[in-house]
């Protein structure tokens, strides 16, 4: 059974939660409407259709966009040997969805990393704490709203963080921006336009 | 099987009374064992560990919110500093996943295609000869670490002739190669792939059947394969335990398909197990370098696409067409089409997947990296429980983890 | 005063007896057994490792000592980037090592930041302690590394010994700034 059959049979399973497979790349992707399913997705993924791996948790930021979060899912099924992405989308508001950690354990430090990074909760996870950076740290690092160099903040005895000198780098234009000025990479803040 | 609990603890009755306060040690993240910046915080009774917790992080320097602010060619000299004992095998993994975001996959020309192979599999002995280097010396094998730098010095001069530096060697190009073979380089590739064997042998003969590295290892730090699964374990991890995934055959990549080479497998998927898949996987990749280089056909290394590889400079000196493809493919960038690609490479410490995510233009808009070795220490937590504190040392040693990889 | 006097001058002892100053014979002990505390936090630690593996084989200097404990090691080689959340730890395993002691910056990272220009990476150790040497390259080549190590010693052999001593003991009394070699030997500077 290859990556198509299998994403059909979710499709099927469920239809008013999962949309119709997209390929790209030979990649499938499929999108999940409803994020409060996900553990019996991943549920089913795991026991009928074998995706016995969860390869990567991943988050992506759309800032400026609404819904803001989105949530990617790598599974991979030995059995098979197919990949699968499965995409969900989380509002800003919201910044919840529940956990997958019960399903395969390897999410747990996905789940935490992404938390960390991106400032995303998941419900009912055991362990909710930073991993990357210090517990402490207020800021959410990968989100584009915060600059690569970093902001200051300071914890007595823990840790400390400053701004880093990027003297007008990095050095990237920026394609497709509207006048000369906005594709300069010295003029470009993350989170600014261009 | 018993675990060291069972044997340490023969009547529950009596060694209730005698269990005490639980001790917390702290290990790291300044520790020879712990092969970097790893921090573990054990909880003992006794000697035996009934709670660990991994602390990571010491080491996150921010990577992928660096690619977002930099061209895709501009990222690469990064992906040499995520597994710093393997950066050819880096190397080859992120500009695939870049390709196949193009969509150049199939274009690559085959001269290219062996010689990354030959690039990842000498990264392969690199990284098991210290990760066996280091595992030996911690349990205390001096000999055998100082025995398999002397080879990695020999791989060292390879990368160099090669690519200029030791071990940063930033050799890939998106759609090929920074430069060809130089001259004379797959002789001495060859005559090395013969001595390591060697060096092989001699170290199997110091660690396989002594008494000491075997009771160290031995039905210490036992992973079931169920457990492997659902820790998401890769690479010769997963394989000691039994695991039949290697996608270098499951989704054979550049020219895996071409070359013959065993999977070697574990049957316990305790340290042992482990230390004999990478001995023998790093005979296979001898095996993989010498049909490399018996097979490799002449001709170009890079794709014909002047919107991909930098045309070459005489060409750029006095035509119009490759001057301007210079220029923006150095101030702009590659321009990759928007979509988004997950490709797995299967690198010495495991599944080093790159996750792109592209809206247009020439910098990526996320770019994930999925660190084999930070999937790999999340076992810790599960594993350590029940083992003597020396065993940690062990158990560390076997899972062959890189702290660059693990906090990127 | 007066045996001395006979052993300056006992003819017996010739070529046996060596007159030299103390801070000279001090500091020639010291720079020749510099023990090292390997920091390897990152790329440049397997630097390290090479150089004091087998073919670089850093004993030739005396600094093949390699300890884990800040308690026994005289230099603190620095071989990583440093992030923020180990630059505390860093400094605290800086402050547990007894004096005298030194530090080696190994690679562009710990001396800079190098190219993590990031929100998370500490721009150069010098800001928590006080560096001796800095050595470039990423990572620097083991030869440049011992090329380090030489340049730290010939610093140590010029550091005052016997005047500190005389002297009320006073806060950190070597400069944080890196070694120039050509500028003519300064003594401590008094605060």
């Amino acid at each position: 059974m290859n990556a198509r059959d299998l994403a059909r049979q979710l499709r099927i399973h469920f239809l008013h939660s999962v949309t119709e497979p997209a390929e790209f790349r030979g990649e499938l992707t499929v999108r999940l409407t409803e994020p409060s399913q996900l553990p019996e997705v991943a549920g089913f993924l795991r026991d009928e259709l074998k995706f016995d791996l969860l390869l990567d948790v991943t988050s992506l930021d759309n800032y400026g966009e609404d819904p803001r979060w989105t949530l990617v899912y790598e599974f991979y099924s030995l059995a098979h040997r197919a990949h699968l992405r499965l995409k969900t989308d989380v509002s800003e508001e919201v910044s919840e969805l529940p956990t997958i950690c019960r399903v395969w354990r390897t999410a747990e430090w996905h789940e935490r990393e992404i938390y960390d990074m991106m400032g995303i909760r998941f419900t009912g996870h055991p362990d909710l704490r930073r991993i990357l950076m210090w517990e402490g740290y207020p800021y959410f690092p990968l989100r584009k709203d915060f600059p690569l160099e970093g902001r200051p903040s300071a914890m007595p005895e823990v840790a400390f963080s400053e701004r880093a000198p990027l003297e007008g780098g990095p050095f990237v234009t920026a394609p497709g921006a509207k006048d000369a000025i906005r594709r300069e990479p010295r003029v470009r803040r993350p989170g600014g336009e261009g | 099987m018993k675990t060291v609990r069972q044997v340490v603890q023969p009547d529950p009755a009596a060694a209730a009374e005698l269990q005490g306060d639980r001790l917390v040690l702290n290990m790291g993240p300044s520790h020879p064992s712990t092969h970097g910046v790893l921090r573990l915080i054990v909880e003992l009774d006794g000697e035996v560990i009934t709670k660990a917790q991994p602390d990571v992080g010491y080491l996150h320097r921010g990577d992928e919110k660096i690619a977002e602010n930099m061209t895709y060619t501009q990222f690469i000299p990064y992906t040499d500093r995520l597994d710093y004992l393997a950066p050819l095998a880096n190397n080859v993994a992120y500009v695939l996943a870049v390709e196949k975001l193009l969509g150049l996959t199939d274009r690559m020309p085959l001269r290219g295609q062996y010689i990354r192979v030959i690039c990842c599999e000498l990264a392969r002995i690199s990284a098991h000869l210290l990760g066996l280097g280091a595992f030996a010396m911690d349990v205390g094998a001096m000999t055998v670490f100082l025995y398999a730098s002397t080879q990695r010095e020999k791989i060292y001069n390879l990368c160099e002739s090669l690519t200029g530096a030791r071990f940063t060697t930033s050799y890939t190009r998106i759609g090929g190669l920074a430069r060809d073979l130089p001259e004379g380089w797959g002789e001495q590739c060859r005559q090395f792939a013969a001595e390591v064997i060697v060096a092989i042998n001699e170290i199997e003969q110091l660690l396989t059947r002594n008494r000491i590295w075997v009771e160290r290892t031995r039905d210490i730090g036992v992973i079931r394969p169920d457990a492997a699964i659902s820790y998401g374990l890769t690479g010769p991890n997963l394989r000691a335990s039994g695991v039949d995934h290697d996608l270098r055959k499951a989704h054979p990549y550049l020219v895996y398909d071409r070359v013959q080479f065993d999977v070697p497998l574990g049957s316990v998927g305790d340290c042992y197990d482990r230390y004999l898949v990478r001995m023998e996987e790093m005979r296979q990749s001898a095996r993989i370098i010498n049909q490399c280089l018996d097979q490799l056909p002449d001709g170009p290394v890079n794709v014909e696409d002047g919107k991909v590889v930098l045309p070459p400079k005489a060409r750029v000196m006095t035509r119009m067409e490759e001057l301007i493809h210079q220029f923006m493919l150095v101030t702009q960038g590659v321009n990759v089409p928007p979509g988004e690609v997950y490709f797995g490479a299967e690198n010495p410490k495991g599944e080093l997947g790159f996750y792109i995510h592209s809206r247009g233009g020439g910098t990526p808009y996320r770019l994930k990296i999925r660190a084999p070795s930070f999937v790999n220490l999340s076992i810790l937590p599960e594993l350590l429980p029940g083992h003597m504190m020396s065993d940690v040392v062990a158990i560390l040693g076997s899972l062959d983890f890189v702290m660059g990889e693990c906090d990127r | 005063m007066k045996q001395a006097a006979e052993i300056q001058y006992d003819s017996r002892l010739e070529g046996d007896l060596v007159v030299t100053r103390l801070d000279a014979a001090i500091n020639w002990f010291r720079k020749n057994s510099l023990w090292p505390m390997p920091m390897g936090l990152a790329c440049c630690a397997i630097e390290l490792m090479a150089t004091g593996a087998s073919r670089f084989d850093i004993s030739r200097f005396g600094a093949e000592v390699m300890r884990f404990s800040p308690r026994q090691s005289d230099v603190m080689i620095v071989a990583g980037t440093v992030t923020y959340k180990m630059a505390l730890v860093v400094k605290r395993i800086y402050d547990q090592m007894a004096d005298p002691k030194w530090v080696i910056a190994m690679g562009a990272c710990a001396s800079t930041g190098g190219m993590y220009r990031s929100y998370a990476v500490l721009q150069g150790v010098d800001r928590v302690i006080p560096v001796d040497v800095y050595v470039a390259g990423c990572p620097p080549r083991p030869e440049a590394l011992l090329d380090g190590l030489i340049k730290l010693q010939a610093k140590v052999a010029r550091e005052p010994v016997a005047s500190v001593w005389k002297q009320p003991p006073q806060e950190p009394v070597r400069p944080a700034a890196a070694l120039a070699l050509d500028a003519p030997t300064q003594a401590v500077p008094k605060p």
